[in-house]
């Protein structure tokens, strides 16, 4: 039993250290850091103001809104355009094609964020590569500039995003028996009866996974709305940014911060609860 | 409708057709980057000039290759350290985590399992200005009560590391833990009944089987930590990582350099990413 204790130590400190000093403290301090503030003398206090703040200025709350419905919009295009692919490697590819397909499927995922934001840039603005082929081809007369607007940045995200949701849908479809298919087509369904009576329902678990991931993934994200997005584009986490790193207003940033955990903790929570299921299952 | 069942012409063609298209769009911003670090031209833009290496292996005075670009080179480097010291910290403690949650009964592992998860659902903006302000915290305490003064609470290479190892950990542990429900418990208790003692068991046989999936993670976890931009935006002090001077460049205008470092990191990640998959599936 001796022997046992001292293994269960060893596992457990380096475990407890990770977690408290690295996750709970830190986000503890930036809860207190978040009613943090000066008064008229520029004594340290506590106060409401930096939330009250974010509700008066209507910049910081319509971003915010923004961000929330974009990340919304994003995860409900990355899931239309990842059903079929997904489909067709589980169900219409061949066997053999199929593990090929989804190493091209991960590859340029594996490649760092900057460079696929990157090789968009190139490619679409007014100078770039898709406008020099319009131009030759005669498609239009004056190179048109692509990037930075709303349209453009959404699909930038869909882009990064895209494989947090295709993998989840391909293993949940696999999963999916071939002879349930089969025998409501025997039986006279057409392809949209089968879709939403069968394939739908049966991939709900990765629906919801493949969701909160892409969600996440479009709230949280910097380089995509920085880079494609216009100036009018502001994403939340570059108002965080921008308190922190060119305001120097670090408590007013870390209201932003907690707000931001808080919407998205809040979204996966509903997200959980609406086809209950729980952390644990989704992430393994 | 799927492989079994007779399709119509027109459904095929129309979904192959979608697939194509859905993977020209996946690596059309790859292949174009790529190709434009060969351009013999000033911009990464066309007409194609010519082939040139200019991009690799010019050293000056109008151009300077990436071979020759010192920034360029030493983020590179930075960026090897940081992913080394990241998968070596995140693979032992993401290990002793699985140990510890698979094998081990305590009070709260429930609650401790959630904090373990939680980094999956906190935005990486967000773990990166919590640890800034944490470090900072810490810092100053440290400098008041002790009159210590610590480069590690300050945004540094070493804050970095930690950084991202708070969160790569626990895709450690998800895939180490995965491997370890698989393991037969037989053969630790033939272990045991044969005089071995806990811990050498462990070191000798668990691990033994664990070693595929640990390989694995730590491949995981060098690639992850070399391409993240959100937590270490934060973070980063005089020593920028790639993705962070890479950002720095992009955002000022670019020049074909950008491509060229591209394209490494392109072929790169690529490889790296086949050879991971080639070894577990080995592994299996």
């Amino acid at each position: 039993m001796n022997r046992s204790r001292l293994a269960f130590w060893i596992f457990f400190a380096p475990v407890i250290m990770w977690l408290v000093l690295l996750i709970v403290l830190p986000h503890l301090d930036l809860l207190t850091m978040s009613f943090r503030g000066e008064n008229d003398y520029g004594d340290p206090i506590w106060t409401f103001e930096n939330y009250t703040n974010f509700f008066t200025e209507p910049v910081y709350w319509l971003t915010f809104v923004r961000t929330a419905l974009y990340a919304i919009i994003t995860t409900f295009i990355t899931f239309l355009l990842a059903m079929p692919v997904s489909f067709f490697i589980a169900k219409l590819a061949r066997t053999r094609a199929q593990g090929a397909l989804m190493i091209l499927l991960l590859l340029p995922f594996w490649v760092s964020e900057l460079v696929r934001i990157y090789g968009w840039m190139i490619l679409l603005r007014e100078s770039g590569v898709l406008n020099f082929f319009m131009l030759k081809l005669g498609i239009i007369d004056t190179p048109i500039e692509m990037l930075y607007n709303d349209a453009t940045m959404i699909m930038g995200l869909v882009y990064t995003s895209m494989l947090f949701m295709v993998v989840p849908l391909v293993s949940v479809m696999d999963s999916l028996d071939d002879s349930l298919i089969e025998a409501a087509h025997d039986l006279g369904a057409g392809h949209l009866t089968i879709w939403r009576t069968i394939i739908i329902p049966h991939c709900k678990p990765g629906i919801t996974s493949g969701s909160i991931v892409v969600f996440m993934l479009a709230l949280g994200n910097y380089l995509t709305p920085n880079l494609m997005g216009g100036k009018n584009s502001l994403w939340f986490t570059e108002q965080i940014y921008n308190q922190f790193i060119a305001s120097f207003n670090w408590n007013q940033g870390s209201a932003f911060g907690f707000l931001l955990l808080l919407l998205s903790s809040l979204i996966i929570w509903v997200g959980l609860k609406l086809t209950r299921q729980k952390l644990g299952e989704v992430a393994s | 409708m799927i492989r079994s069942l007779p399709r119509s012409k027109t459904y095929n063609w129309s979904f192959n057709l979608f697939i194509l298209l859905y993977f020209t769009f996946l690596f059309a911003p790859l292949v174009v980057t790529c190709v434009l670090a060969f351009n013999d031209s000033n911009f990464p833009s066309l007409p194609w000039q010519g082939f040139s290496l200019d991009w690799f292996i010019a050293d000056g005075p109008d151009r300077i290759g990436l071979f020759h670009d010192d920034q360029n080179l030493r983020s590179i480097v930075t960026s090897f350290q940081t992913a080394f010291f990241v998968s070596i910290l995140s693979v032992i403690v993401g290990t002793c985590a699985s140990f510890l949650f698979e094998k081990e009964e305590f009070r709260f592992k429930g609650f401790l399992y959630f904090l373990m998860l939680a980094p999956l659902v906190i935005p990486g903006v967000i773990l990166g200005i919590s640890l800034l302000l944490a470090a900072n915290t810490a810092g100053t305490f440290f400098e008041d009560v002790f009159g210590l003064d610590f480069d590690l609470f300050r945004p540094s290479f070493w804050l970095v590391v930690l950084g991202q190892f708070s969160f790569i950990s626990t895709f450690v542990t998800l895939v180490v833990s995965a491997r370890l429900r698989k393991f037969d418990h037989s053969l630790e208790e033939a272990a045991l009944n044969l005089g071995a003692t806990q811990l050498g068991v462990i070191w000798h046989i668990t691990l033994k089987f664990l070693r595929p999936a640990i390989v694995g993670a730590a491949a995981v976890a060098f690639l992850m930590s070399f391409e993240n931009f959100n937590t270490t935006l934060f973070l980063v002090g005089s020593e920028p990582t790639l993705p962070i001077n890479l950002y720095l460049q992009v955002r000022d205008g670019s020049t074909p350099v950008i491509n060229a470092v591209s394209l490494l990191l392109i072929v790169g990640t690529s490889l790296m990413a086949l050879a991971n998959l080639y070894f577990t599936k080995k592994g299996d």
